[in-house]
């Protein structure tokens, strides 16, 4: 092989590899990517039944209903809007009422959230960053309050 | 007293950074030997303050000084020594001072054990090294100050985050540290021989040990935080794709990618340009990390305080470092002599390869990573790119690689034999489809891509086993010989062929913990047991503990497997009265290379339990793979070849006449 040929394997061999990587990348955003709502945003955009998305804001005080088998159904409330949610299994620790909860799952008809994740924050200083800015939208936020 | 003293001592050590900053790259420029040697004693100076000040910093903490701010807001007289210790990195402040003592450190030992760098290459290194540590120095005293007082002092502190502790955290942040700062010997190196305009054979073999001795550090880092994970979080899982984990797996690849450039670089005077860029580009994604995870733009159990001026600040210090590393290498690659170019099917073509896909992997994760704090700064809307993103992007391409994998080490510089190599590997391929017969006959076909995962990572295995016995000659000469041979070989192809099993094995975990392993998540109530994999837990109840500083729930299980009582896990809650917090201590039982795991969850008044009970097999082998690689990095570090300051006299003649 010449010199020329063998650069322009090398080349030919990047180029493909990252033609691939990059096949790979945009098949993965457009499947795996998950958008986050607000409960507010959640009432007025009309999402169709079965998107997934993130919700977060605070858990409803009154409004955690535990059932049987690891059932349970309670409000995310960002200080306006509620949305109800439903998720089987084991909360967090810190899941409390009157605490910052961020839920993943699909939507379903009955504007219901169908959670398959329930994430609370770590511990007592901090707040989700999410459920954060979506109490700054609804402007129920206090700095400091957090700390 | 003593914090002022501490404080002192940072200031002074920034003095001194200052001084070797621009001094000893003066001496170079001029050629005064005087002016480069400065570097040494204040490499040695610098690293002497900055272990005063920490020093000065674990004095408060054992003590439980809380007029210290740092120490009131994580510390408590109530906590055990130990987590009195580790507490020192357990936030922003005292972690950013354990990043410069690591700094410091390299620059030590540098000055210390590089006698026979080229006079002006060292100084330029030891000078760049200064030009990060003091601008790291700057960020600790003007945004981060670990000694600032409190009037009038608590009698009592705020205790560390309980998540925190745990003895995993007295080594994981200093490993990782170790892995990430080591890196930074690799960056001042390259922009040394930037600066110098020269670059050989022998500047690989002096970067190449530093980068081994950073990267077997991050790789040990990197499996004890998902080891630690794995067991606190209570959920079994052990990598999240987090962006935090991602900050320190992109360093981890590019650094493995440099790992193999410059040997490349060594043997064969190739790739010398972009081996000089991929030092750059690891230490940079070192710093995005830092960056990542110190600055708040992220959310997690790493972000301790968030300091709008803090991110700024670091934010300034990436620009700089990267822009400005980039900007000289654009200006000054072309300065240096290009090495030659060698035929695709060869050795060099394989490491070529492995950079390649590594790269490719790294820049996915980047994406990943990056593109949701993008997607929010320009447009709002807030995402999240979870494990499918990267399992479909990042899966792939390491796979490949890892197929790749076995073929590399077979291959002869220069021209290498494709066919050659696959005959030679035909036992590993046999080795590989028996293992994925025999993954199908026993777990089944689902999930499908399973038995291939462990078809794939039997064959890198044998593979490895291969390279060896082809190297000694085994089952072709007489043992005897084996044995010789065996002594004669390079430490470095042990390396390889250890940290190439390494990888399988944890792959072959990867596989069995995610694709076959069972969970039940139920309510449980005293006297009823459950079921999972053969395995039979009888509840017997809950009992209540006090510990040093927290209250504990735990819960008493007995273990059956057939018949036959096999033990007892206690899974436990601790409640942290001075935090209002919960933590879970999930209760690990060893099966051969498996693990039952059992974690709790809420209970109720008529004593019943929420629990999640998983069986994982094969699980520890994810972490047993990592600590393989890890010897096979120690191995190939033994290498006689980059021994500093081996007595060889060909080496000598190597070194001299840089001078």
């Amino acid at each position: 092989m010449t010199r020329k040929q063998r650069r322009l394997t090398l080349i030919g061999a990047s180029g493909v590899v990252l033609v691939i990587a990059v096949g790979l990348v945009l098949n993965a955003m457009s499947g795996s990517i998950v958008f986050f709502h607000s409960p507010t945003e959640v009432i007025h955009d009309h999402l169709a039944p079965g998107t997934r998305i993130r919700i977060g804001g605070l858990v409803k005080a009154g409004s955690v209903k535990r059932g049987d088998n690891l059932n349970i159904r309670f409000e995310v409330t960002d200080g306006k809007n509620e949305v109800p949610v439903h998720f089987q299994g084991l909360v967090p620790d810190l899941f409390r009422e009157g605490q910052g909860v961020v839920a993943e799952g699909k939507m379903e008809a009955n504007g219901m959230l169908d959670a398959d994740t329930v994430l609370a924050k770590h511990d007592e200083r901090y707040m989700p960053k999410e459920v954060v800015e979506a109490l700054k939208k609804s402007g129920r936020w206090q700095e400091g309050s957090a700390k | 007293m003593i914090p002022e003293l501490g404080h002192y001592a940072l200031v002074l050590a920034l003095a001194l950074g200052l001084i070797q900053s621009v001094v000893p790259v003066i001496g170079a420029k001029t050629g005064d030997a005087a002016l480069m040697r400065l570097a040494n004693s204040t490499a040695l100076m610098q690293f002497g303050f900055v272990a005063l000040s920490f020093a000065a910093l674990m004095t408060c903490y054992v003590t439980s000084d809380f007029s210290v701010v740092t120490v009131f807001e994580n510390s408590n007289s109530m906590m055990p020594l130990i987590y009195k210790m580790t507490s020192v990195w357990g936030n922003h402040e005292g972690s950013m001072l354990l990043w410069v003592l690591i700094l410091a450190l390299f620059g030590a030992l540098v000055a210390l054990f590089g006698g026979n760098l080229p006079a002006s290459l060292k100084a330029n290194a030891l000078a760049v090294q200064s030009w990060i540590a003091s601008a790291f120095y700057l960020f600790i005293l003007l945004t981060s100050n670990p000694f600032l007082r409190l009037q009038p002092a608590p009698f009592e502190g705020q205790s560390l985050n309980p998540i925190l502790q745990d003895p995993g955290l007295a080594v994981h942040p200093p490993l990782l540290y170790l892995g990430y700062v080591g890196f930074s010997m690799a960056f001042s190196f390259a922009i040394a021989a930037l600066i110098e305009g020269r670059i050989d054979a022998a500047w690989a073999r002096w970067v190449r040990p530093w980068t081994l001795a950073a990267w077997m550090a991050l790789t040990l880092g990197i499996a004890g935080g998902s080891y630690w994970s794995y067991y606190t979080l209570g959920w079994g899982g052990f990598w999240f794709w987090d962006p935090v984990e991602n900050a320190s797996l992109m360093p981890w690849l590019a650094g493995t990618a440099l790992l193999h450039s410059a040997v490349v670089m060594e043997k064969r005077n190739a790739l010398k340009i972009w081996t000089i860029l991929l030092a750059i580009l690891t230490f940079s994604l070192s710093l995005i990390g830092t960056f990542l995870v110190r600055s708040g733009v992220l959310t997690s159990v790493h972000s301790f305080a968030v300091d709008p001026r803090r991110g700024v600040f670091i934010l300034a210090i990436l620009v700089l470092f990267i822009g400005g590393s980039l900007s000289l290498f654009a200006w000054r690659a072309s300065v240096l002599k290009q090495g030659g170019l060698f035929a695709p099917v060869s050795r060099e073509g394989a490491l070529v390869l492995n950079n390649l896909f590594l790269t490719t992997c790294c820049l996915t994760v980047l994406v990943g990573t990056l593109y949701p704090l993008a997607l929010q700064a320009i447009t709002g809307s807030k995402i999240t790119v979870g494990a499918p993103f990267f399992n479909m992007t990042f899966g792939p391409l390491f796979l490949a690689l890892m197929f790749a994998m076995p073929f590399g080490p077979l291959l002869a510089w220069k021209r290498g034999d494709l066919l050659g190599a696959a005959q030679r590997l035909m036992t590993a391929f046999g080795g590989g489809i028996i293992a994925l017969a025999l993954a199908f006959v026993i777990e089944g076909r689902t999930p499908v891509l399973a038995p291939f995962g462990v078809g794939l990572a039997f064959f890198v295995m044998v593979g490895a086993l291969v390279d060896l016995a082809e190297r000694t000659g085994l089952f072709r000469v007489p043992l005897a010989s084996v044995r010789q041979r065996a002594i004669g070989l390079p430490r470095s192809a042990w390396g390889t062929a250890v940290a190439h099993f390494g990888i399988a094995v944890s792959l072959l975990g990867i596989v069995g913990a995610t694709a076959w392993g069972t969970e039940r998540i139920i309510e449980i109530k005293p006297a009823q047991s459950v079921s999972l994999s053969g395995y039979t837990l009888s509840f017997e109840g809950l009992t209540r503990k006090q510990g040093p500083n927290y209250t504990a729930e735990v819960g008493k299980f007995t273990v059956r497997e057939g018949d036959s009582m096999i033990g007892v896990m206690q899974p436990s809650k601790r409640n942290f009265a001075t935090r209002e917090t919960t933590t879970n201590e999930a209760a690990l039982m060893a099966r051969g290379v498996g693990q039952l795991y059992l974690s709790l969850g809420d209970s109720k008044p008529d004593g019943s339990v929420a629990i999640r009970l998983y069986y994982k097999p094969l699980v520890m082998l994810i972490w047993l793979g990592a600590v393989i690689m890890m010897l096979g990095g120690a191995l190939s570090l033994s290498d006689r070849r980059l021994r500093v300051g081996a007595p060889k006299p060909a080496a000598k003649s190597v070194l001299q006449p840089a001078e």
